[in-house]
């Protein structure tokens, strides 16, 4: 017993190093990203004593005094303009309106020489409930704005969900754009990985071995460098535009690069050895009599195709077809550096949003969409290739 | 035999598609022109000397090996003191632990980036060797967790037991029988985990700072912005070290496959 609780001790030993690192360094840095998306203190900081005193209130009653006091304290000690900007902008469109009770109320509160008593001597909007509502919401340092906002939906003036303006929706052809260029790329791979590894399969030696390491030589070599090669040979003067020509196949060059011809071509070159291989592992486990059999019971060889070996296959297929998809939504150097910008993908949107304009709740909202569809498709992958019936 | 043309023409097809851009953009590294196409004027070594003597190029090439055998030695450390303590079964959360040592491999990295680059801001890590090591080795240690625990799977564990038996230490089994028997293991871990560092880009992108440039940021940058014989020249050293890399991994594999 000691023994084992004595061994037990030393793996946890050994284990506890990357279990700390990577909950530290892998793990947090994913919460961080996912409360950037739901965080949104700025309001908060703006207007810290009425929110102290909007905890008491009842959300129907009139405001009281304190309340009115409060917030003309805070509003009076704001100094900055642009975080103050960025809180009219939200409490208008939560309700509209409040632009021009805001710049009417600063004004107000800026006349030193005759100060105001309170709000509602202001401007008599101050006495509806619903403003100070607006306000008691933005006020909670939680928001579900950015999420919604990465799929295009928003809440309007009553709290509802709804879909944002046409002007607004930017996010869902994102969204669609990136998963119809990664089902693109995962057809195109299987299209020309499914033969290629049947052919592989149902051969031997030197043979087999050659297209083996046709496949895993580019597997190997640097993404950037398979990138700058697809760059080379795409470009206008490349050598499949030159090849075309002297062959007088075209008579201008064909547009291939920064368009989605290329952003296809280049990322189905860097992906299909993820298609090939899972489909190959399987391919080879399938005993070769089967398809003699087949064919001895009178079934043609597209019959036997059908019915015995595309059936019996189908689980690499749909591996390695989940492999090359989830790596595909995730693209970021190939389209960066192939594409034009109608060929950007979800990764380089939150890039934008996290390095160009510093946006970290947008970028935390679709890094969370990004993160989820990956792991939804990745718990698919790892019980497929788990559940080996009769294996394992 | 029409269907054996068909297939031979099919499968001959994939492997130039496969292979000739790799190989398409070897003689370029060599040109004298300063444009990246075809035909190649005359041959020259000057890109190659623009690697070794240009500013950027040269602190590229430094940084990488810096960040790399950073990162080799840390994720080799942490990943393979961690597949150690997986040969335990008795834990009931092994299987848990293990995915979650694999997943960064699974996600998306600018997603990683993103977080990855807030929480360093946190720390004070950005712009820093120490940050960008870090990244690195997050994406780095599943190679490393994979590749031990392959080579821990194929020891038997009699042996350690017979050591045991003859009177050895816990430590003494571990250092003279176990880590040995693993070390193939180990070795093709490092070298995966040098290679992953030498190829990040994205996570490079999200922490490293202008002083900590690799050069695959650089050949990323030099991609996008001025595109120059430099990237042949550079993508060049690249494949060379593949091979080398490849290499290393297939002996240190049949070191492995000898000792069964």
């Amino acid at each position: 017993m000691s023994a084992v609780s004595s061994r037990t001790g030393r793996s946890l030993v050994l284990l506890a190093p990357l279990l700390l690192f990577l909950i530290g360094f892998f793990v947090w840095p994913l919460f961080s990203m996912m409360s950037q998306a739901v965080s949104d203190p700025a309001v908060l900081r703006l207007l810290p004593r009425s929110a102290e005193v909007l905890t008491d209130w009842d959300r129907k009653s009139p405001p009281t005094m304190p309340m009115q006091t409060a917030l003309m304290e805070d509003l009076k000690a704001v100094d900055d303009d642009q975080a103050l900007g960025d809180m009219v902008r939200r409490l208008n469109s939560a309700r509209s309106g409040f632009r021009t009770l805001m710049s009417k109320t600063m004004s107000a509160l800026e006349d030193t020489a005759n100060p105001p008593a309170d709000l509602v001597s202001i401007d008599k909007r101050w006495e509806k409930p619903e403003f100070w509502l607006a306000i008691a919401d933005a006020l909670s340092p939680l928001t579900d704005r950015n999420l919604l906002a990465a799929v295009d939906l928003g809440r309007n003036a009553a709290g509802d969900i709804e879909h944002l303006p046409a002007d607004r929706s930017v996010n869902r052809v994102i969204l669609v754009r990136t998963f119809w260029i990664a089902a693109l790329v995962t057809f195109a791979c299987a299209a020309i990985g499914f033969p290629y590894a049947m052919i592989a399969a149902s051969l031997t030696g030197w043979k087999r071995d050659l297209m083996l390491a046709a496949v895993l030589l580019p597997l190997w070599t640097s993404l950037l460098v398979r990138t700058a090669a697809w760059f080379i040979l795409l470009q206008e003067k490349g050598l499949i535009n030159d090849l075309l020509q002297t062959l007088a196949l075209i008579d201008a060059p064909l547009p291939l690069i920064f368009n989605r011809t290329g952003v296809i071509i280049a990322m189905t070159h860097v992906l299909l050895p993820f298609m090939v291989l899972p489909i190959y592992s399987v391919l080879i486990t399938i005993p070769k009599n089967l398809m003699p059999a087949a064919a001895s019971l009178g079934a043609p060889p597209w019959r036997a195709f059908l019915r015995v070996l595309l059936p019996l296959s189908l689980r690499g297929v749909a591996s390695g077809s989940l492999l090359v998809f989830i790596s595909a939504i995730g693209y970021y150097i190939t389209p960066a550096l192939i594409g034009g910008p109608g060929d950007q993908m979800i990764s380089s949107i939150i890039a934008f949003y996290a390095t160009g304009s510093a946006n970290w709740g947008m970028a935390g909202a679709l890094g969370v969409v990004l993160l989820i569809a990956t792991l939804l498709l990745y718990s698919v992958y790892a019980r497929l290739s788990t559940d080996e019936p009769g294996r394992r | 035999m029409p269907m054996k043309l068909a297939k031979f023409a099919f499968a001959s097809l994939t492997i130039l598609f496969l292979v000739a851009p790799l190989i398409a953009i070897l003689p370029l590294a060599f040109t004298s022109s300063v444009i990246l196409t075809y035909p190649i004027p005359s041959w020259s070594l000057r890109w190659f000397e623009e690697l070794f003597t240009a500013d950027a190029w040269r602190r590229a090439i430094f940084n990488s090996l810096i960040i790399g055998t950073g990162t080799t030695l840390l994720a080799t450390v942490l990943g393979t003191a961690a597949s150690l303590g997986l040969r335990n079964r008795l834990l009931f959360f092994c299987g848990s632990i293990r995915t979650l040592f694999l997943l960064p491999m699974v996600v998306p990295a600018v997603v990683l980036g993103v977080g990855m680059q807030v929480l360093l801001a946190g720390f004070g890590l950005t712009n820093s060797y120490a940050g960008v090591i870090i990244a690195h080795t997050v994406v780095a240690v599943p190679f490393v967790v994979v590749s031990v625990i392959g080579a821990l799977a194929g020891i038997d564990e009699r042996v350690e037991l017979a050591a045991q038996s003859l009177g050895a230490s816990p430590a003494t089994v571990f250092r003279r029988v176990t880590l040995p028997l693993a070390m193939p293991g180990v070795l093709s871990g490092a070298v995966l985990a040098f290679a992953t560092s030498l190829d990040e880009v994205v996570l490079t992108l999200f922490v490293a700072g202008p002083n900590q440039r690799t050069l695959a940021r650089q050949m990323f940058s030099s991609i996008r912005e001025n595109i120059s014989p430099a990237i042949a020249a550079a993508a060049f050293l690249f494949i060379v070290a593949t091979i080398l890399i490849g290499l290393a991994v297939v002996l240190f594999r049949s070191m492995l496959a000898k000792r069964r």
